[in-house]
């Protein structure tokens, strides 16, 4: 078993309503000095067996077509879990 | 002419865009989205609502519908396909319309009556409407804003392809105040505003929205 993370975030040029939100709230709770907050998404995969190129690819074309929106997201692809 | 109206899984305004497709002048015949079937329709209504999957993000899990398959393949042949509202969400996903839509710049679900200005009457849902009519129809959307990365943007509005532009309000953020697109081939349009809820003088803001769903009659005619 590994795991596989998968971590979409909004592309910078693209306004993030999320994160502003979130921005906005921490200076009401005593939280300052944060300068932009972006909201993300992150996806925990479960995999069967090793982590190979292969399956690595895989992984890369899930979050390509379904996880994450190439129009409007960027997203990064890590093994969490190396195979013993 | 025989227009079928997709039903998803959280499908709401689809009652509504049979009876205006009816009202129309024309056929409506409702579609599943589990079909793979198009059932030989000579266009396709995608309507608003909240399809399965949105948490992921809007569209993106309906446009793996199977019966999805069936309308990219269509609409790529020139298949009439009109997305209102979520339906815009899911031909954006799907690829159809260049762009995306992303939560409303003020985090708030909008819905009032706006008024719109009709930019491109050369497709074939708004051909009954003339070049910069101003028509008021129903909003009501959490996340509308139309963005698209600059070279997109000066494409779509060099080649003419914003359809629909908010007037007086912006009331989601939407790039150039788009309130709807068409593809390059000008068959595909995707409108945020719903066109369904102005059809008849009973109910909502008068019928400024028919022109919608009687375009198809007339550019068959023409």
């Amino acid at each position: 078993m590994a795991r596989v993370v998968v971590s979409v975030m909004p592309k910078p040029e693209i306004l993030d309503p999320q994160g502003k939100a979130v921005q906005g709230a921490l200076p009401r709770l005593g939280f300052t000095g944060v300068t932009e907050v972006r909201q993300g998404k992150r996806f925990e995969l479960e995999l069967d067996g090793e982590v190979t190129d292969a399956v690595l690819a895989e992984v890369d074309k899930m979050a390509e077509t379904l996880l994450s929106n190439p129009v409007i997201e960027n997203y990064t692809v890590t093994v969490e879990e190396p195979v013993q | 002419m025989r227009v079928g109206v997709v039903t998803f899984p959280g499908s709401l305004d689809d009652v509504d865009a049979r009876r205006a497709v009816r009202i129309g002048g024309n056929e409506a015949v409702a579609l599943w989205h589990a079909d793979a079937d198009l059932k030989g329709v000579d266009a396709v209504v995608l309507p608003g609502g909240f399809s399965y999957g949105d948490y992921l993000r809007c569209g993106a899990i309906s446009r793996f519908a199977p019966v999805m398959g069936e309308v990219v393949e269509a609409a790529g042949r020139g298949l009439p396909v009109l997305g209102i509202c979520n339906g815009f969400q899911i031909l954006c996903e799907s690829h159809l319309l260049p762009g995306a839509l992303i939560r409303n710049d003020h985090r708030k679900f909008v819905c009032r009556d706006q008024r719109l200005r009709v930019e491109n009457n050369r497709t074939p849902w708004t051909s009954a409407y003339a070049e910069g009519q101003e028509i008021t129809i129903a909003l009501k959307n959490g996340e509308g804003g139309f963005v698209a990365d600059k070279p997109t943007l000066e494409r779509i509005e060099g080649e003419g392809q914003v359809v629909a532009r908010y007037l007086e309000v912006n009331p989601n953020g939407s790039l150039n105040d788009i309130a709807g697109i068409t593809n390059e081939r000008g068959n595909v349009v995707g409108l945020m505003p719903h066109p369904e809820h102005a059809v008849e003088e009973l109910t909502g803001t008068g019928t400024d929205g028919l022109g919608f769903f009687t375009s198809l009659a007339e550019s068959v005619l023409a």
